[in-house]
This record gives C-alpha cells, sequence and structure tokens, in this order.
C-alpha cells in the first residue's frame, strides 16, 4: 500500500487553482523528484500535502501507518527570517517539539537523539553557533537535521540545494540519498532536472501538463526536454 | 547622597505601597519583556501599539461607566481586539495593518471624546486624567491593594505560561509552517500569545500610560537582540534588562521627580543605545 497517494488534486489559495490534476503516489523507499518551473505551483502542492493549505479539490489519502503530521519538512529557504536570534541547537531540538505532547521541556533521551542528529550530518561542530550566521550549506543541514528528528518516515525537501556551490549542492544529493538507502521515503522539489534523472526513481512534473510516473518512463516520454514547449506529456 | 537616600525613603518605601508598586513594576516589565521577544520577532510590534489604543478607549469607557476598577472592562475588550487582530494580520498582511490602524485611532478618539463628554466626578480635571491615561499615573504609589493584587496575580500566571510553552513559542515564532506540518497546534499558541499580550497591555497601562507600553515591551528585546544571537540568550537578557531597567526608572523617578512612565522609557532607550554600541564592536571585531 502506499504511503501517500494524491488523486486528482486542485490547489491553490483563496479558491484560485494554481495547479489542478495532479495524481501521484508515493511507496516506502520511493524517491520522488517534483519538477516544473518557477511559480508551476510545486511549493503549493506540497504545502496542501502538509496540511498547511486545503485543497480546493481531490483527495490525499495517507496509508501503511503514516499519519498526516508524520512527514518532516525542509521548507523553501526564504520560509526562515533572516537575524532570527537562534542557535543551531534550538533548531534542531524544535524537531523533537511535536513528540513532547503536553511536557514543557526536552528530555535527555531527546536531547541525546538531538546529539546523535548533529553527529550523524556532520554539523556537531556547529551546535552553539548562531543559525543565521551559517551559509546557506550549513542551514540546509541544520534544517534537514530537524525534519528528521520530527520523522524518517517520509522527507519532503523544497529546493533543497537552491543557492548552494557545486560541491556543496553534491554533498547535499549524496546525504539525501543516503537517507533514503537508509529507508527515508523522499519527494524532493527541485529545478535540476540531471539531478532528478540521476537519484529519482519517480518524476512529477507539474505544469500546463501534468505527469507522473518513473523515471524511465519520463526520460521515454519527454526525452529530457521537460521544460518549455516541448513538455508535450500525456497526463 | 543622604538626600537621595531619604527622598527614596519618605517619597517611596516609607509606605508599604511603595514596595509594592516596586513589585508590580518589577513583575508587568519582565511579562513585556517576555512578549515582546516573540512579538518583534514575528514583525507584530505595530499590534501591540494598536492594542495599547484599544485599552485606553476601554478605560475611557470604564471610567465614564464609573467602575472603581477600571480592567474588569478593559481586560476583555483588548483581549477580544488582540484575538481579532492577530487573526487578520497572519491572513492578509496589508489589510491588517490597516485594521489595526484603524482600531488603534478609532479606540483613541473615541476614548479623548468620552472622556470630554462625561468628565469623571473624582479627579475633576480631564486633563489630567488623559494624560496619566496615556502616559501612565504620575507616581505609582497610588495603585490601590486590590490593583496590586490582580497585577502580581496575573503576572505570575503570564509568566508561569510563557515559561510552560517557552519551546513551543519558540517553534511556533521560528518556523509556524514547520510546526504545523509536524502537528502542532500553532493556531492555540498564537492564541495564547495574544491574550497574554492583551493581559500585560492592560497591566503596563498603570504603569507607563498607554502611549509608552510599546516601549516596554519592544526596547528590552530590540536591546537584546543586538548583543546576543540565540533564543535563549535574548529572552533572558531580554527580561534581565527590562527588570533592571525598570527597577531603576521607578527609583529614579521618585528621586529627581519625574514621571515614572516617561523616566522607565528614558533608561530603556539609553540602555539600548549602550547595547548597539556593544553591538556594533563586536560585530565589527568578529569580521
Ligand atoms: N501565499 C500565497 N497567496 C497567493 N498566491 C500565492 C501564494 N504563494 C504563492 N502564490 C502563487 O501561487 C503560484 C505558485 O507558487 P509556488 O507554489 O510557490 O510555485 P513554485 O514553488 O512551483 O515555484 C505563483 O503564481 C504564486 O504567485
Ligand atoms: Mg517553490
Amino acid at each position: 500500500m502506499a504511503l501517500l497517494t494524491c488523486k486528482n488534486l486542485s490547489v491553490g489559495y483563496d479558491g484560485v487553482a494554481v495547479a489542478s490534476g495532479i495524481s501521484f503516489s508515493l511507496f516506502s523507499g520511493d524517491y520522488l523528484a517534483v519538477i516544473g518551473e518557477n511559480g508551476a505551483g510545486k511549493t503549493t502542492v506540497m504545502k496542501t500535502v502538509l496540511g498547511l493549505i486545503k485543497q480546493i479539490s481531490g483527495e490525499i489519502e495517507t496509508g501503511d501507518g503514516l499519519k498526516r503530521n508524520e512527514i518532516g519538512y525542509l521548507p523553501q529557504q526564504t520560509a526562515v527570517q533572516r537575524d532570527f536570534p537562534a542557535s543551531v541547537w534550538e533548531v534542531v531540538l524544535s524537531g523533537r517539539l511535536s513528540k513532547i505532547g503536553l511536557r514543557p521541556f526536552y528530555d535527555k533521551e531527546e536531547k541525546r537523539l538531538a546529539e546523535d542528529m548533529l553527529e550523524e550530518l556532520n554539523i556537531a561542530h556547529l551546535k552553539k553557533r548562531p543559525y543565521h550566521e551559517l551559509s546557506g550549506g550549513q542551514q540546509q543541514r541544520v534544517l534537514l537535521a530537524r525534519a528528521l528528528l520530527a520523522t524518517r518516515k517520509v522527507l519532503l525537501l523544497d529546493e533543497p540545494v537552491a543557492g548552494l556551490d557545486p560541491i556543496v549542492t553534491t554533498e547535499m544529493y549524496e546525504t539525501i540519498e543516503n537517507l533514503n538507502k537508509k529507508g527515508t521515503s523522499v519527494i524532493m522539489i527541485t529545478h535540476d532536472i540531471a539531478a532528478a534523472k540521476k537519484y529519482a526513481n519517480k518524476i512529477l512534473y507539474i505544469g500546463a501538463n501534468v505527469f507522473f510516473g518513473s523515471k524511465e518512463e519520463f526520460i521515454k516520454s519527454s526525452d529530457g526536454k521537460i521544460f518549455g514547449s516541448a513538455g508535450r506529456n500525456k497526463k | 547622597m543622604t538626600e537621595i537616600a531619604e527622598r527614596l525613603y519618605y517619597g517611596f518605601f516609607y509606605l508599604p505601597t511603595g514596595i509594592y508598586a516596586l513589585i508590580v513594576s518589577v513583575l508587568v516589565a519582565l511579562c513585556s519583556s517576555l512578549l515582546g521577544v516573540t512579538l518583534v520577532l514575528k514583525r507584530f510590534s505595530f499590534i501591540g501599539d494598536g492594542l495599547s489604543h484599544v485599552a485606553f478607549g476601554a478605560m475611557a469607557v470604564a471610567a465614564v461607566v464609573g467602575l472603581t476598577n477600571q480592567m474588569f472592562i478593559a481586560m476583555p475588550v483588548t483581549i477580544i481586539c488582540a484575538v481579532l487582530l492577530l487573526k487578520a494580520g497572519g491572513r492578509a498582511k496589508i489589510r491588517g495593518d490597516a485594521s489595526v490602524a484603524l482600531i488603534s485611532v478609532g479606540a483613541l478618539a473615541v476614548g479623548y471624546l468620552l472622556m470630554n463628554l462625561f468628565p469623571s466626578s473624582a479627579s475633576g480635571s480631564i486633563s489630567a486624567d488623559v494624560c496619566s491615561t496615556l502616559f501612565g499615573s504620575y507616581a505609582l504609589v497610588t495603585l490601590t491593594g486590590a490593583e496590586v493584587w490582580l497585577c502580581v496575580v496575573l503576572s505570575v500566571v503570564a509568566i508561569t505560561l510563557f515559561i510552560l510553552f517557552y519551546n513551543k513559542i519558540f517553534a511556533v515564532t521560528f518556523d509556524e509552517n514547520f510546526a504545523v506540518a509536524t502537528g502542532i497546534k500553532a493556531n492555540l499558541y498564537n492564541l495564547i500569545t495574544a491574550i497574554l499580550i492583551a493581559v500585560v497591555i492592560v497591566l503596563a497601562m498603570r504603569l507607563v500610560g498607554s502611549l509608552l507600553i510599546s516601549a516596554l515591551i519592544i526596547f528590552p528585546a530590540i536591546s537584546a537582540m543586538r548583543v546576543f544571537k540565540t533564543f535563549k540568550s535574548v529572552t533572558l537578557c531580554s527580561a534581565i534588562l527590562s527588570v533592571i531597567c525598570t527597577a531603576f526608572g521607578v527609583l529614579l523617578s521618585v528621586v529627581i521627580d519625574t514621571p515614572v512612565g516617561p523616566t522607565i522609557v528614558c533608561v530603556d532607550i539609553i540602555v539600548f543605545f549602550a547595547f548597539w554600541l556593544i553591538g556594533s564592536l563586536k560585530g565589527g571585531k568578529a569580521k
């Protein structure tokens, strides 16, 4: 059974659709790349999947024991304020917040999990640094650590490498690939078609037409020229 | 030196009410600085300003009706407005801004009009009434026993709530979307924040008056942010600064015989410049 299934989803703001006819499903272990031009509505679709905004029509179902709030989320970078006073430790630990329920503070176990996560993502040395003084790549790792502390089942990444230099980009992709191999299902929004073809096993294209299928189907149907007028795909 | 001590003693500590006044001001300062951090970070400072005018209007209505304890009207009215404004602010940015301006200017005008139409018999002078509502009482010793207790209880409740929800408030302020996505009831914490803000504003009315409340809420937070870079250190620093500045301001106002509210705010301003300087020096060295 699929972890996540969207059927004929139509999404937008205040009743006005920005993208519609979106159907896809995510199975355990999948690496789904979501591609499409700027403003096509990729972020909006994902916000809808996360329950941050309501869909206009269509259905979102979770299965295989996944709950709607068990999707870890790495927002598009602009979502987090600049100059916000927060240490790396504070940010990472806040990923655990949904697990503490009515308790006001984190316990030892939760702090240990957060320490381990810092180690795993190689950012332990940044623990006490202010978040907003880090480089873009370091910030993304911190947010990744936070998302993974919330859940390891499904990870949703909104343009995780936007604005990063090539070396850091490759590192980030490798980190995500490793997580995927360890069993985390990944949904990654990206502009980078080459990366989508390299790492993903399924592809969702959002645009004038919507495509969803395996990477092989995608490559065959579009011959890789998906952006612009060449993007003629079957529904 | 002895003269200062004498002034402090007879003007303040001689009466138990002087001590009460000091305790109340410190508690109110503590509450407002704690919330100030969130308010500034959420870019909601203007809501604090709007609400203080609402509280002014509500106080005026209460005075006209002839209530001895004006908080009983001011408190619920301000809480309701806080909840409404926060909702409006969350939806559409521009309309939220305009609605705050509308409500705040409206409340100010209606309040002043009411005070003129129905002058309260007790104090006799409208301008004195208006002045003390806008800029705070001249001296805090005028607080009655019931007011002191109400202030103490509400402040302690506000501070306790803040500590209990500290981690949640941080998460919702830092990244509301992430919090909601992982199942945190952000709306609930926004509501709690709004109610706390309203409570603090009504409490602080007596201390610094409705026009100066924003200063009490904002100055300690932005001073702390000049120098400190983590949420915990900013919150702690802001609380400590606010308590020290307020206590110092209250005592200073007795010694140099100035109105309490503006004295506190001036101390806050001086401290802000000091921290701004420290912050720029530190920043300069780091680079
Ligand atoms: N909060 C919002 N309210 C109204 N419209 C929005 C909002 N956010 C984005 N949009 C609009 O929705 C469309 C899709 O945006 P988005 O989902 O961010 O695109 P993408 O992530 O694919 O670049 C854009 O035209 C954008 O202007
Ligand atoms: Mg986007």
